[in-house]
This record gives structure tokens, C-alpha cells and sequence, in this order.
């Protein structure tokens, strides 16, 4: 039996829809709409409209509204940052870095993650319904910028009352989208936290999103976008995109400890195609568990999102003008074994920010787990950003961590 | 008590400080805009921020100084002297300090200038090479001079560009750039009397720390 073959398809609780489709109906989220008179205007020329976001809150915001931490989830993340998923069961993609007590402490900070524009869990996405025909949008849906996602993420801070964010944070994907924040709103990011990220995505970035683009494309189930009409996925498409993106999301020397060149329930090769070594057995999994709850669609339109991405090219090529007068205070962090966003992606952005004189601190964080070590336990990780937070929050007036108040 | 030893009130960690970080202290104004360059653990950036209510950010070579800088919450980059001070823009800071890291650096002159592009003033402490104890040991045991400051065999030091007093006070007057104040601290970190000549200092300071202005 192939992996393909033991998907069933994101089809579960919602009567036949996928679990996007599903999301749009019916979200397990907060949901603000604008109507058709408060479009988002998009990088590609044209408006979006009607707009759902979806969003999770935790904490409280404070009387004068300083207090609000916006969260930017990566690729294939979503708003569920600090609760139990509600498709998966899992604990939140980062609830080790936010919760009473932690880094990004929901006792003292109200903190705020949508899903971003584009994507399959309930903000206006693929399977959302396109108003002028009644159906899905499917690649009808305009191509999203991150500044698209941005600026829609800005409607919904503005629909919460909320002037000027304590924090941006973000990895990977998200990272981008605290760059753009304090490009786009400098007045409005009083501390940025880039996280493995970098100020564009790659010639080899893209490379690798492309091909999980054509596995998806050339899946026949895919029927040009427009699959939500036979009730078919392209889940064999989506498992390979999803096998190839998670290759580059671990090192190789992590690969190597985890899983070398070991068998996969058996003794001895097989001389098949079957999943003899215990690293395609694994990435088989991570394929077929990651259909159950992502959408094909969505998967093109997020990765789009991020190959546009050049922050520099925005500003006639200097990164440097991005951030031009910034008063933001950013801690930049990258991952030593990270290839995908490696280093001197953070250490490009810490020049431009120093060449505007930028309150700037920037740690590369030993490790060996790659570009996912941003969702992992990391203690230094936890120590660098726990440290950084809490000299943001002095210096912007907030009370400290109720430990500190304690102890001194 | 000199004036540059005075304790500076506020700061936890006056204590266990190196002198030469307190008459840098010393040297800086409250409230202004520093970069400390070599941060190390961040003492100094601390001592400023806590005392001097200072705009304190630093830059450290190692890693590991950074992270632990971070985590303390002070503004903190990897990056190394030689290297990274071209990305600053003209006129970004009041101060940029360089404490016991100039003998450490490949392109001391360059470094300097680009302390000078950057701050209105630029903070240096060397230790002297000129210092008696230095020179009878390179006279009389014919060796590379090893002290209590300077621990370092030949072979593993990362001191490559070691001056004196006066080499250093000639170098600043290459580039051009003004001293505003000097101070040569002895052996017990005093401070030797400031109208003494320049060859008292070369001679019996272990240390120099000079408050340099950009000439117009």
C-alpha cells in the first residue's frame, strides 16, 4: 500500500468539504470580515474583497493598548500558536515560546496570530468562495505578496483598537512578514524579532518551491485548481511538495544522528522501492500526515508569497533604505546549521540595520536541528529572546514578569 | 579618589569591574548615544546604562559573549572591529569605545578612523608596551614579555598589535584626531598625575585610556 493510497483526504468533519473549506464555513477561530467597501489592495494591482481573517487571541490587552505582541506563522503554519489544534490535536506550533510564564509571556502581553491571506485555515484563501462566480476561488485568487499579508494582518490590528504592537514575531516565513511590518509601519513595531528568516527568499529557496509546486501540479487529482469539485485531492502531489520542503527544513548532520543510513523495520534492503531506510519511512509520514490538514491550493499561493519576496528590490535595492530612521528595537536570530535561511541571511539584515544606526541585537543559536529549530525547545533560544522581550518591555513602560516582581 | 575612580551610583557591578572600564565611565556623558565594540560580557555596557543612563549597544566577536549580553537584555551584535564598523553610517553614535581590544585588532589605524567616522568622540584603553616591567623583562631575560595583564605566550596571543603610550599618541596625531583627555593608570590601576611628561607615562603607566575628538 503506498502512502498515497492510506490518505483519505482532508475530507473529515465538515460533510464532505475539506478541512479549508471547512475553516471558511465555519472556523475554529475568531473570524472579522470586511465587506465588499473594505477591500485589501494587492501588490498585484487589484483588490480583494469581501476579506475574512481568522485569528487567535491570548492574554489580556491592557487598559492603554501597549501591550499587544503580533505573531507571523511560517509556510505551513497557522493561528493556532498556543492551543490545541483543532484538526490535528496537537499542541500549538509554538507553545513553547508563548504561554503564562514564558518568553512571550500571554500574563503580561496580549498576543495576536492570524492566519495569513492565501492560506487554509479560515482567513480568505483558495477554498474561500470567490463572490462572482459562487465557487472557490481556486488560482482564481489573486497571487498574495507577504506585504499582501501584511497589510491585511494591519486591518485586523486596526479592527482590535490596537495603534502601535509591542512585539512583531515570527520564523522562517513569518520572519519576512516582521521584516515587512517594520518596513511598511515603522511607527506602528515598537520591537521586531526576526527569526531564521531573511530579507529575501533565495534563487535555491525558490528552486526548492518549485518543485513541490510541479508535484502538485502534475498530480492528476489537481484538475488545474478547481479539484474542490470532485470531491478528489491531490494528496500524492501535496505529500511529495511537503517530502521535498521538509528535506531542506533539517541538516544534514541532523539527518545523519536521527536517522543515518538505518533500516526501516527489517534487517536487510528489500531490493524494492519500498521504504527500506528509516529517513523515507519518516518523510513518507511527514507527506501523509501534512494532506490531513493542508491545502494543495494554499501550498502554491504561501509559497508564491515567499519567492516574491525581496525586501530590498522595494526599495531601489538597498536593504538599508528598507529600515531607513527606525526606531524599532529588533532582535535578529538565526541558527547555525540552518541552510535554508542560513546565517548571512540574518547577518545582511543586522548591516542594514546598523547602517541606519538601528537598536539591533543578533544571536546565531548553536544547534544542529537545521531550519526548524525556531518551533524547538532551544534553552539558549529561549534565554536570548526571554532577554530581549523583557528589556523591550521595560523600556517601553510595561510592568515586569510577576517572577521578577517576586523576587525583587 | 580621583575623579575618574569616583563610584558611579546606581550600577550593581561597580565592584568587580576593571578600573580602565571605570575611568571610561567616566569619560562618557549621561545620556548619550555608545557603542562599545569588544563588548565582552557586557560589564561596560551595563555599568553605562545603569549609571550614565546611556543608549548603550555593543558589538562582541565571540558568540557566546553576545548571547549572554542578550539574554542580560543589552542591545548586542556579533561582529568583529575589523570588519563590520564600515556598515555604520557617519556621526550614528557619542561614543564608541574600544576597551583593551585595539592591540587585538589586524587594521588598528582603520579601526580607529572608522571609531571616529562613527562617534563625535572614540574611547580607547590599551595596555602600554612601553611599561618598565615590559621593558626590563625583553632586556634582561631576552623573552617575550609575559605579565599579570599580559598573560599570553608568543605563541597564542591574541595581542598582534601591541604599542606604547607614545606610539599611540603618534598614531592620533596621523590621523589627525584631537586628544581630549589622557589618563596612564599604574600597575594598581591609579591614575598617574597629569602634568607629568609623556616618558613618566610611557614608563610607569600599564595602561592608557584616551578620549579622542574627531578634528573638525
Amino acid at each position: 500500500m503506498t502512502d498515497g493510497a492510506r490518505v483519505t483526504g482532508q475530507i473529515a468533519a465538515h460533510n464532505g468539504l475539506t478541512v479549508a473549506q471547512g475553516e471558511v464555513e465555519s472556523p475554529h477561530s475568531l473570524i472579522v470580515r470586511f465587506s465588499q467597501s473594505d477591500p485589501l489592495v494587492m501588490d498585484s494591482g487589484v483588490t480583494l474583497a469581501p476579506l475574512s481573517i481568522a485569528y487567535q487571541t491570548y492574554g489580556q490587552l491592557n487598559a492603554d493598548k501597549s501591550n499587544a505582541v503580533l505573531i507571523c506563522h511560517a509556510l505551513t503554519g497557522d493561528q493556532h500558536v498556543a492551543n490545541v489544534h483543532p484538526i490535528t490535536g496537537k499542541p500549538g506550533w509554538w507553545d513553547t515560546m508563548v504561554g503564562p510564564g514564558k518568553p512571550i509571556d500571554t500574563d503580561r502581553f496580549f498576543v495576536i496570530c492570524s492566519n495569513v491571506v492565501g492560506g487554509c485555515m479560515g482567513t480568505t484563501g483558495p477554498a474561500s468562495l470567490n463572490p462572482t462566480t459562487g465557487q472557490p476561488y481556486g488560482l482564481d485568487l489573486p497571487v498574495v505578496t507577504i506585504r499582501d499579508m501584511v497589510r491585511a494582518q494591519a486591518k485586523l490590528v486596526d479592527y482590535l483598537g490596537i495603534d502601535e504592537l509591542f512585539c512583531v514575531a515570527g520564523g522562517s516565513m513569518g520572519g519576512m512578514q516582521v521584516l515587512q511590518w517594520a518596513a511598511l509601519f515603522p511607527q506602528r513595531v515598537f520591537s521586531a524579532m526576526p527569526i531564521a528568516a531573511g530579507a529575501r527568499h533565495s534563487s535555491q529557496n525558490i528552486a526548492f518551491h518549485e518543485v513541490g509546486r510541479q508535484a502538485i501540479m502534475a498530480d492528476p487529482d489537481w484538475e488545474g485548481g478547481r479539484y474542490f469539485n470532485s470531491g478528489k485531492r491531490p494528496v500524492k502531489g501535496l505529500a511529495v511538495a511537503r517530502m521535498a520542503a521538509h528535506i531542506t527544513y533539517m541538516s544534514d548532520e541532523a539527518l545523519h544522528h536521527k536517522f543515518g543510513r538505518k533500516l526501516q523495520d527489517r534487517s536487510a534492503p528489500t531490493f524494492s522501492f519500498d521504504a527500506d531506510f528509516q529517513i523515507e519511512s519518516y518523510l513518507r509520514h511527514q507527506g501523509s500526515s501534512f494532506v490531513e490538514r493542508f491545502d494543495a491550493n494554499s501550498y502554491l499561493y504561501v509559497t508564491r508569497a515567499m519567492d516574491y519576496f525581496d525586501l530590498a528590490a522595494d526599495y531601489g535595492g538597498s536593504l538599508a533604505q528598507a529600515f531607513r530612521g527606525t526606531r524599532t528595537r529588533f532582535c535578529v536570530v538565526s541558527f547555525s546549521s540552518d541552510w535554508l535561511f542560513p546565517t548571512s541571511d540574518s547577518r545582511a539584515i543586522v548591516h542594514a540595520l546598523n547602517a541606519n544606526g538601528a537598536s539591533v541585537s543578533f544571536v546565531d543559536i548553536e544547534t544542529d536541528k537545521g531550519h526548524d529549530a525556531f518551533l524547538l525547545d532551544l534553552p539558549e533560544f529561549f534565554a536570548t529572546s526571554r532577554g530581549f522581550i523583557d528589556a523591550a518591555a521595560k523600556a517601553r513602560g510595561l510592568p515586569p514578569a510577576k517572577d521578577a516582581l517576586r523576587q525583587g | 579618589m580621583s575623579e575618574f575612580h569616583r563610584p558611579l551610583a546606581g550600577s550593581s557591578i561597580r565592584a568587580d569591574a576593571r578600573v580602565d572600564l571605570l575611568v571610561i565611565a567616566n569619560m562618557v556623558q549621561p545620556g548619550s548615544r555608545v557603542l562599545d565594540v569588544g563588548c565582552g560580557d557586557g560589564t561596560l555596557l551595563r555599568l553605562l546604562s545603569e549609571s550614565r543612563n546611556v543608549d548603550a549597544r555593543g558589538m562582541e566577536l565571540s558568540q557566546k559573549g553576545v548571547n549572554d549580553c542578550v539574554a542580560k537584555g543589552l542591545s548586542v551584535i556579533q561582529g568583529d572591529a575589523d570588519s563590520d564598523l564600515a556598515d555604520y553610517p557617519d556621526d550614528a553614535f557619542d561614543y564608541v569605545i574600544l576597551s583593551q581590544t585595539l592591540q587585538a585588532t589586524y587594521h588598528p589605524r582603520r579601526v580607529l578612523e572608522h571609531m571616529l567616522r562613527i562617534g563625535k568622540f572614540a574611547i580607547v584603553s590599551f595596555p602600554n608596551f612601553g611599561h618598565w616591567r615590559i621593558r626590563t623583562q625583553l632586556m634582561f631575560k631576552g623573552r617575550m614579555p609575559v605579565t599579570e595583564n599580559l598573560s599570553y605566550a608568543w605563541y597564542d596571543t591574541p595581542n598582534i598589535h601591541f604599542c606604547t603610550i607614545r606610539d599611540f599618541v603618534a598614531m592620533v596625531d596621523e590621523i589627525g584626531a584631537g586628544i581630549e583627555r589622557g589618563v596612564a593608570l599604574n600597575r594598581w590601576g591609579s591614575p598617574i598625575r597629569f602634568e607629568a611628561p609623556w616618558w613618566v607615562w610611557n614608563l610607569f603607566g600599564e595602561q592608557g585610556v584616551f578620549l579622542l575628538r574627531r578634528k573638525p
